[in-house]
């Protein structure tokens, strides 16, 4: 589904102005820091709130457009949201909360929603006798169950503690998964972009600054901004070519006969997973050491070098068909003359990379959920 | 126990006060929402007026009545022309001045209510289809509940002890006209009566402490259901 975005809006201090062409299936995070209008940019699309000029086109739907004088009643857009606190009915129970979109009463659906979501023992509760955790998935449940074309979530994991952000995670990592309906996730957490997002737009101060595959974002300068100095990393996506079950570790194919070793990965040889590998767990060296405790030592060629700050300095390699970003000492850098289109050896400890550091992707269709999709 | 008198004067105070709560709650309602959630030229005049009645004297809205609904006002004698409807010297003039009086109370406590729902909920429910009617009826006015009932309530105490505008538009007529109020001073005109007087005092201060009463209870248990 195509999602077109052209609007500007005057928000006190904040202008937003965007162009945005999107190709939106799975999700679309949009990222970015706290006040950069992200909220409020989804609340245009939702029709919350009317942009000044601009034009909005979701699918094949024109729901805002001022050159036509079109502008539909968020009712009227088929676009279900999630908030960031859960905005529960409070005078409602659970499953009349679920209900309360549902154009005709279904109770097999909504079965199908609260099992996947591991509410169906709250059905008959009042959402006052909820953990906060448990709110937000009934309100996305709800949202999901009006059957909307798209659906927005607001940074739904903002308003929990840690212990409720790790229950409710891969709750949404699933339905990510198993709904066939394009989502556009607000975020500000990496990660979150890790976890959940296919694709992602970098928004700041009101503007998109770039836009594309994850991977692709993440590992461009463009996000340096975001990352903190002391944690730069890149993000790999690749197939996983055998298992080791003895020593409990998993083998990733990088292209061009080069692999990388990580702890074990419970995901089926061949299928695609996605790793992020911090700089800071890459060190270099001009020939490979003949023994090494090192698991993975891969040939890489120098693209750039430049110092982040007095002592370190960030060395962008290419291995293979990708990218690596490796966190050095100037000293080092200096004493081995860290140039440009220079051939050195990547070595990275298999055991740095943690099991939140990697997230399976599965294909969508294979899991699709027929009661989980839009009907006109 | 009560006297035949008795048994009249508050049969025709609840009557009384029972039709101008009635009558009045889906105006006040309109109106609440109106001052609470739109912004229109006029609005503050709206205000004033509705206000009006708290801070004009009674005997000024009876007098008012009069010239205007009685059967040869301007009003008044169109409705009579028209429907057969006359609100001179009935019990349903003494109905239109209690709600009258008590309309202001009614729509400052409907209205201080809607004004603390969450507009955020009714947002929710707009995203998941709903009309702004539907979220009306589903989302605002279920969660006002609490300031319906204290309107309500509130009103109904008013016009129990209405007196002024009452006896200014439609007199003091028993069996017709004669509430409550209007029975006790015609006790306390009447030499050698204080007995009577008294009595009917008793009378209303255990009306109004049950409606005092029972609409706490009502508020209370609304508010367990709405988990506020």
């Amino acid at each position: 589904m195509t999602l077109q975005i052209t609007v500007k809006k005057h928000l006190g201090e904040l202008l937003i102005d965007t162009d945005l062409n999107l190709q939106s299936s799975g999700v679309t995070a949009l990222f970015g820091r706290s006040g950069a209008g992200k909220t409020s940019l989804i609340n245009l699309v939702a029709g919350l709130q009317q942009p000044d000029e601009g034009r909005i086109v979701i699918g094949d739907r024109i729901v805002f457009d001022t050159a036509r004088h079109i502008n539909l009643a968020p009712e009227k857009r088929h676009i279900g949201y999630v908030f960031q606190g859960s905005r529960l009915f409070p005078h409602y129970t659970v499953s009349g909360n679920l209900s309360y979109g549902q154009r005709i009463k279904d109770t097999h659906q909504q079965h199908v929603i609260a099992e996947l979501l591991g509410i169906e023992h709250l059905l008959q509760r009042y959402p006052a006798a909820l953990s906060g955790g448990e709110q937000q998935r009934v309100a996305i449940g709800r949202a999901l169950l009006s059957q909307p074309a798209m659906l927005l979530m607001d940074e739904p994991l903002a308003s929990l503690d840690e212990p409720r952000k790790k229950e409710l995670l891969p709750y949404i990592e699933q339905l990510a998964r198993e709904v066939n309906i394009p989502i556009i996730y607000v975020s500000h957490s990496l990660d979150e972009l890790l976890r959940l997002a296919d694709q992602m737009v970098l928004m700041n101060q009101g503007k998109v600054i770039a836009h594309g595959a994850v991977a692709d974002i993440w590992n461009s300068d463009a996000m340096l901004a975001w990352q903190p100095d002391d944690d730069i990393s890149v993000i790999l996506e690749a197939h996983i070519k055998q298992h080791s079950h003895r020593y409990a570790m998993s083998c990733l194919d990088l292209g061009n006969d080069l692999t990388l070793w990580t702890p074990f990965i419970s995901a089926p040889e061949l299928s695609l997973v996605r790793m992020r590998i911090h700089a800071r767990d890459i060190s270099l060296v001009r020939t490979p050491p003949e023994q090494s405790s090192i698991r993975n030592i891969i040939p890489v060629n120098v693209i750039s070098s430049t110092p982040t700050n007095e002592s370190a300095c960030l060395v962008t390699l290419q291995a293979g068909q990708h990218k690596l970003k490796a966190s050095i000492t100037r000293w080092a850098a200096e004493e081995l003359g860290i140039k440009p289109g220079e051939q050195l050896f990547a070595q990275i400890k298999g055991g740095s990379i943690s099991r939140n550091d990697q997230t399976h992707l599965q294909p969508f269709s294979a899991l699709t959920n027929p009661y989980l999709s839009h009907k006109n | 126990m009560l006297s035949e008198y008795e048994i009249s004067a508050l049969l025709l105070s609840l009557k009384v006060s029972v039709c101008a709560v009635l009558f009045s709650l889906p105006l006040a309602i309109i109106m609440a929402w109106l001052l609470a959630r739109r912004q229109f030229p006029g609005k503050q005049l709206l205000d004033s007026l509705i206000h009006l009645p708290l801070v004009l004297p009674p005997v000024v809205i009876g007098y008012l009545l009069l010239i205007s609904m009685g059967r040869q006002g301007a009003i008044g004698s169109r409705l009579y022309e028209w429907f057969g409807l006359s609100f001179s010297f009935s019990w349903q003039g003494a109905a239109l001045a209690a709600g009258i009086v008590a309309f202001p109370l009614m729509v400052r406590a409907i209205r201080l209510s809607l004004e603390s729902v969450d507009s955020k909920l009714e947002q929710a429910a707009r995203t998941l289809g709903a009309s702004p009617l539907k979220v009306f009826i589903t989302i605002t006015l279920p969660l006002t509940i609490p300031g319906l009932l204290a309107g309500t309530i509130l009103a109904f105490a008013r016009s129990l002890g209405e007196f002024g505008a009452t006896i200014t538009f439609v007199s003091n007529i028993p069996d017709e006209t004669r509430t409550l109020p209007l029975a006790m001073f015609s006790f306390i005109e009447t030499p050698g009566a204080e007995a009577e007087a008294a009595r009917l005092c008793l009378i209303s201060i255990v009306v109004a402490l049950a409606a005092l009463l029972i609409s706490e209870r009502l508020t209370r248990m609304a508010q367990k259901r709405l988990a506020l």
